[in-house]
């Protein structure tokens, strides 16, 4: 059980700088997960918490102490990799045993401990093999038991299920999400599929380029981001966004609150609306138009492509069954007020 | 009906599998004759040998010439130089791997100044055999007192650019989460490179074995130079010190019968070294 405190941390290879300062605090127990898309730094800032890639500057703490020159190995935490990185030559016994061996457990309470794991995770048919002779999910499961057998303060995943087809992927996360939840270990997960973040996290971390743009409840995140950038990354299909040229362009017509906030903002503002909230009808305060280009029956839902006369896309998510107008034509489009996000120039938002 | 093409398919491929069979037991043959000669002249008398034609067939002296060699040979007996050649082999294969594998694991898990430089010096010994560094290293053999001794047999051929080269190229090419995942549970780097890096490397570890030991047993310039004492000498060599020099005759069955002795620890190498070759190979770890 352990807290994690990230202050400030940085990191440069050589030259470039690839985290530019994240700060983040976990609390004990907690299912943290960071998200971004590929290169953003994510797998290294959590290397760092594991020790595997020194810091250049900040400092993190891990239970109110601070490992920043602490090997690996001191600081408590078991971490399972993309590709499992399972010991070759090892039974599935012998990899989950390696970390007690190390640390001198007796060997009763060895192999009392990786029972115990293998039934949690039901390897108990399997101990005697070797890595090779098992299925990706189980091979992701030996993995998750030489996390669990040592009793770490703190799990970290590296995209553990990023080698493991769709369905199966669903499955293990929600075996994660269990196995972390009886536990009650405080777990950092790193992955680039927001479906993933959106189910696991406590909370969760959206990165971009080294920075960490939003941190908070993925619902929050959801319904509220922050930055322009976290509307497009989470949430699919994603947010639609309109650049608003005049305060009273044609195909945008927004109700007076919203203007009156665009006409004290500097420079350029972005209109950024979800894809659920937009409705093929006028009810709504804000409306824009558009040329609807074409529709994706996805069964439950439609997904309806406009364009703008401005040349802008935008998608409106409808109810499978509603009756749609023919492609080509004309139509309106509206959203309540307060479904509408506005974001700076510099892509932070507007209140 | 449906049985013909089968046994048409069946007939063709008989075919093709006799002649190369042919080819094969032809190949051996023409292969294997030299040795046989060698046999059968291991098992005649002296004189049996000298006079045209040369037999064909073992004769009845296998005992009395094998027993001669191995218990008073000509020089040295043939089993002293037996277990000489024993010592220096297999000196030179483990102390080979040994040296090497640990140069490598230096070489691929630590960054400490100066490492690409430490490895293209070894690589560029690469480039120097034996031969060519002989008399230098003579030079430092006998200033150390190691003229007709094991440990001169052994030290100095025991350095190997090709091995650490081998095992570099191996161990680059576990991946990286490995070493991690055994630094997260613990592993200091000796640890790592016991309990992980040393069985993976098993069948690489075989396969240099038998080649080394062939290599050790086979070295026969430096044995000629740096002992000089019979008891000292190495079987390959020691086949050459048997024929007389002037006018003496040569005791051919016994030179027949060593070079025969000779050869079969290599062989024995060779074949139970291939089984855990083999093994490797099907239960291929990666
Ligand atoms: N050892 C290294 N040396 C130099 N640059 C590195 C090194 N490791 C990572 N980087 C750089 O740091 C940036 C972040 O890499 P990182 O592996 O953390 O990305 P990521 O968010 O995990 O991406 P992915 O989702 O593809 O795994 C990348 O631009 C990468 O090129
Ligand atoms: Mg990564």
């Amino acid at each position: 059980m352990a807290t994690i405190r990230i202050d400030n941390v940085k990191k440069r290879f050589g030259q470039t700088e690839v985290i530019h300062g994240v700060d983040i605090d976990i609390n004990d127990g907690e299912f943290i997960v960071i998200v971004g898309p590929s290169g953003c730094g994510k797998s290294t800032l959590l290397r760092m918490v594991a020790g595997l890639e020194t810091v250049t500057s900040g400092e993190v703490q891990i239970h109110g102490k601070r490992v920043n020159e602490l090997e690996p190995m001191d600081r408590n935490i078991a971490m399972v990799f993309q590709n499992y990185a399972l010991y070759p030559h090892m039974s599935v016994f012998d990899n989950m045993a390696y970390g007690l061996k190390i640390a001198g457990t007796a060997k009763a309470e060895i192999a009392e401990r990786v029972d115990k794991a293998a039934q949690m995770l039901q390897l108990g048919d399997y101990l005697d093999r070797k890595p090779r002779q098992l299925s990706g999910g189980q091979r992701q499961r030996v993995a998750m038991g030489r996390a669990i057998v040592r009793k770490p303060a703190v799990f970290l995943f590296d995209e553990p299920l990023s080698n493991l087809d769709a369905k199966l992927r669903v499955q293990m996360r929600l075996e994660i999400k269990a196995l972390q939840r009886d536990l009650g270990i405080t777990s950092l997960y790193v992955t680039h599929d927001q479906v993933e973040a959106m189910t696991l996290a406590d909370r969760m971390v959206v990165m971009n380029a080294g920075v960490a743009e939003q941190i908070g409840a993925p619902m929050d995140v959801y319904q509220d981001p922050r930055t322009m950038f976290v509307g497009g990354f989470i949430g699919s299909p994603p947010m639609n966004f309109l650049q608003l040229r005049q305060a009273s362009d044609d195909s945008m017509r927004l109700p007076p609150q919203i203007a009156d906030r665009i006409e004290k903002a500097e420079g350029p503002v972005t209109v950024g609306v979800r894809p659920e909230h937009l409705s093929l009808d006028a009810n709504g305060e804000a409306r824009f138009s558009g040329r609807l280009r074409y529709v994706e029956p996805l069964g439950a839902e439609t997904l309806v492509h406009l364009v703008t006369e401005g040349g802008e896309q935008i998608t409106v998510r409808q109810d499978g069954i509603a009756q749609l107008p023919e492609a080509g034509s004309q139509c309106v489009m509206s959203s309540a007020a307060e479904h509408i996000c506005l974001f700076g120039k510099d892509g932070a938002r507007i209140d | 009906m449906a049985r013909l093409p089968e046994s048409g398919m069946v007939e063709k491929r008989g075919a093709g599998l006799w002649l190369t069979h042919l080819g094969l037991i032809a190949g051996v043959l023409v292969i294997v004759f030299p040795i046989w000669l060698a046999f059968v002249a291991s098992t005649v008398s002296q004189p049996e040998i000298v006079r045209p034609p040369m037999p064909l067939w073992p004769g009845d002296q296998f005992f009395e010439n094998y027993s001669k060699a191995l218990v008073s040979g000509i020089n040295a007996p043939v089993a002293r130089m037996l277990f000489n050649s024993a010592v220096m082999a297999f000196g030179i294969a483990i102390g080979k791997i040994v040296i090497s594998i640990l140069s490598a694991f230096a070489i691929v898990y630590f960054r400490f100044p100066g490492r690409n430089l430490f490895f293209w010096l070894i690589f560029l010994t690469l480039m120097l055999p034996v031969e060519v560094r002989i008399v230098p290293t003579y030079e430092v053999a006998a200033n150390f007192g190691m003229l007709n001794s094991y440990s001169g047999l052994i030290f100095p051929l025991i350095a190997s650019a090709t091995a650490t080269f081998l095992f570099r190229q191996f161990f680059m090419t576990v991946p990286d989460e490995l070493a991690e995942a055994a630094r997260v549970d613990g592993a200091r780097p000796m640890r790592f490179f016991w309990d992980i890096l040393l069985p993976m490397s098993r069948t690489n570890i075989a396969a240099l074995f038998v080649i080394l030991f062939i290599y050790g047993w086979n070295q026969y310039l430096w044995p000629l130079l740096i002992t000089t004492d019979p008891s000292m000498n190495t079987i390959v060599m020691g086949i050459k010190q048997m024929f007389p020099s002037g006018d003496d005759i040569a005791d051919w069955p016994v030179i027949m019968a060593t070079s025969i002795l000779a050869m079969l620890p290599p062989v024995v190498v060779v074949i139970s070294m291939q089984k855990l070759f083999i093994r490797g190979l099907v239960d291929s770890e990666k």
